[in-house]
């Protein structure tokens, strides 16, 4: 679950990480008071959505006058903005973060992270922050520096150290380095950060550390365990469809092609839509139905997958493990009558009567083409959707 | 022969009254497993399906001599159950459940590090050493009909993937020596190398099947080890060839980020080390019979 950059700068304040002073606006109305409030001359408006490279999209301006400011929100405030880290969808800005701006002297990138590999939380430092990480990542891994932390004894000060000297930090700097570093470690341990990034990193010209940017991503698996973090999910910055899929326990992704798929089991739904596309078709969509293939739970999914209106066939995989396929064929076709499926699905199920299940399908009435084998179903599913198609 | 597990195991379930717990160990008692008890805090000295329900893992172990625990905990109080396994000397934990905590298991994997015990999972099917009328041993969900006692070893990060692998050899005869799902998880307990390591040392496998999907660099770790230290034939499947980047695909586990863990870098990987790679999921079986027959 994703944070939006105010609410990580709140929780760094409560973790003695400091941050540009700054206030969040929802309507135009609340603006003079921002302005106000944060009290300096020029300004940073910031458009609040759930993903980074803003400001190359126009979603990070300066401003030197309440009239620019003004003209700014207003045109950023209840529009939406794409970057480049949004997969070509647009984000409803519903909320602005109005900051003061800083007389920046330096700009660090500093990121913690679990690393997969050493299993630790790992800092991700880099004397070259700002806009460009991913090139300096690419160009100069040499230039970025990582701190394992053992979770035995967690972060210790000889290596907030070792990164303050690399970073060529002095004075007040280098002793906050350390306190911003442990006020992180102790956040994302406390509230089940996955990854926390800070982009910029700022050292002013008073030789003070800033984060200038926040970004956290929070476990999903520990939010039954969060309850002020879910409080602060914006449902707004999410894929309608995929929200919904979740609420029905669907594990539901939407794709650009024509061909739907239901699969149960999140391996074999992206081992489908791969077997799908090897086959010359276009899957619409990955969507793993889980364990329990009811016929409320199979109509629900047909329906998202029909949300898409570019879908010509449907292909259903099933491997029923336990469940029997015949019960699953008898959910299938309730749900398609349900649902009143009028385009052509092709249906796999394997596992426990098989053959019980697919007579049930043959005999429904319904458009419902059987398939033996997974190589089948995808062959018949693409000739299918090509016939649908034109 | 087999890897981890075989029908002279002896198993306790921890969580047997609930009901994922109770249903599958009853499934596991028709397969042939050798159930022999199992854990609920606060419910120790009754019987549940026949058998003894203890209060502590410790005392399901110095009662039955169980070797093996299966899992079936929810997720708030699982990285508990794992760790208090590993600490009553339980030799082979399987944790089915799905949705623990990162850092929880971060915990459980610092506690692994200093034990001898083999994880298996979390958020996995299990494993299953097949074998007919008490032949063999099946601790997880997978359907046991489908399974054939042979010579096949089969390591997954997926559950009904595996099926697929499987179905596909019970069909052509190799039939499975072992089949160890490993689960989706990003933190885990097995990974590809530790089950390889074990299959290249069993006698009854002859050939192994990887099936491995998007995200983190499992599959490239493998593929380095292969080329090292296995000789047997190995045959790949890589699920996620058209998963978006950045999307989680259903396992926590399954994600393409910052262009790293696609499926492309370890299909490449893998054929580089000798592996013979599929494109697709219904070849894998077809894969094996000629890889094998080659010998």
């Amino acid at each position: 679950m994703n944070l939006h950059e105010y609410q990580a700068k709140t929780l760094f304040q409560k973790y003695q990480i400091p941050v540009p002073k700054g206030q969040v606006i929802e309507s135009l109305s609340e603006l003079n008071n921002a302005l106000n409030s944060v009290g300096s001359d020029a300004w940073v408006i910031k458009a609040q959505i759930h993903a980074g490279a803003r400001g190359k999209a126009g979603g990070v301006q300066l401003v030197s006058s309440p009239e620019q400011a003004q003209q700014v929100a207003e045109s950023l405030l209840g529009s939406s903005l794409a970057t480049i880290q949004t997969a070509g969808k647009a984000l409803p800005i519903n909320k602005l973060l109005i900051e003061e701006t800083l007389a920046i002297y330096q700009e660090f990138y500093l990121s913690l992270l679990v690393d997969r590999a050493t299993r630790k939380h790992t800092f991700i430092i880099s004397a070259a922050g700002g806009m460009d990480i991913e090139l300096v990542a690419e160009a100069s891994p040499e230039k970025i520096l990582t701190v394992s932390i053992d979770p035995v004894v967690g972060l210790m000060p000889y290596q907030c150290r070792e990164v303050a000297f690399a970073l060529g930090l002095t004075g007040t700097a280098f002793k906050q380095l350390a306190t911003v570093m442990q006020g992180l470690y102790q956040l994302a341990m406390a509230k089940d950060v996955s990854l926390l990034e800070i982009n910029p990193l700022v050292l002013t010209e008073q030789n003070e550390l800033i984060a200038l940017d926040a970004k956290i991503n929070i476990d999903s698996n520990a939010l039954y365990r969060q309850p002020e973090l879910v409080a602060m999910r914006d449902i707004s910055q999410e894929d309608e469809r995929e929200a919904k899929a979740a609420d029905h326990q669907l594990n539901y992704i939407a794709l650009d092609g024509n061909i739907g798929c239901m699969v149960n089991g999140a391996g074999l739904a992206m081992a489908t839509m791969d077997l799908i596309k090897l086959n010359g078709g276009e899957p619409a969509n990955f969507l793993d139905v889980g364990g329990g293939a009811t016929p409320d739970r199979v109509a629900e999914a047909f329906k998202l997958i029909l949300s898409s209106s570019e879908v010509k066939s449907i292909l259903v995989n099933i491997f029923g493990g336990i469940v029997r396929c015949d019960l699953i064929a008898e959910g299938i076709i309730q749900a398609v009558k349900e649902v009143g499926l009028t385009i052509p699905v092709v249906v796999r199920l394997e596992g426990t009567n098989v053959e019980l299940g697919k007579q049930a399908l043959a005999n429904s009435g319904l458009s419902i083409i059987t398939a033996d084998g997974l190589a089948q179903a995808a062959e018949k599913v693409v000739a299918v959707a090509r016939e649908n198609q034109g | 022969m087999s890897i981890l597990i075989d029908q002279n195991t002896k198993v306790i379930c921890q969580g047997l009254t609930g009901k994922q717990g109770s249903f599958h160990t009853e499934q596991a008692m028709a397969y042939g497993t050798q159930m022999v008890g199992g854990v609920t805090p606060g419910k120790g000295g009754t019987e549940h399906l026949g058998l003894p329900v203890f209060n502590t893992v410790k005392q399901a172990v110095a009662e039955t001599g169980a070797t093996a625990s299966m899992i079936y905990v929810p997720p708030a109080f699982a990285a508990d159950s794992i760790i208090e396994a590993i600490d009553a000397g339980i030799e082979v934990i399987t944790c089915i459940t799905e949705g623990i905590p990162v850092a929880d298991m971060l915990k459980v994997k610092a506690v692994l590090s200093r034990s001898n015990a083999y994880l298996i999972g979390p958020n996995c099917p299990g494993l299953i050493t097949p074998g007919q009328e008490g032949t063999g041993c099946k601790i997880g969900i997978m359907p046991g009909h489908i399974h054939l006692s042979g010579r096949v070893g089969i390591v997954s990060r997926s559950g009904t993937l595996t099926y697929e692998a499987v179905h596909q050899t019970t069909q052509n005869g190799l039939g499975q020596s072992t089949c160890v799902g490993i689960g989706g998880d990003p933190i885990q307990g097995m990974d590809f190398i530790d089950c390889l390591r074990l299959f290249e040392a069993d006698p009854k496998t002859e050939g192994i099947i990887l099936v491995g999907e998007i995200g983190g660099q499992a599959e490239e770790d493998a593929a380095e080890f292969i080329q090292q230290q296995v000789t047997k034939p190995v045959v790949a499947y890589i699920a996620g060839v058209t998963a978006p980047a950045g999307k989680r695909m259903g396992h926590a586990g399954a994600i393409v980020s910052g262009g790293k863990g696609t499926a492309e870098a370890k299909f490449a990987a893998l054929q580089a080390a000798g592996v013979t790679v599929v494109d697709s999921p219904a070849e894998m079986g077809t894969a094996m019979l000629k890889c094998l027959s080659a010998k």
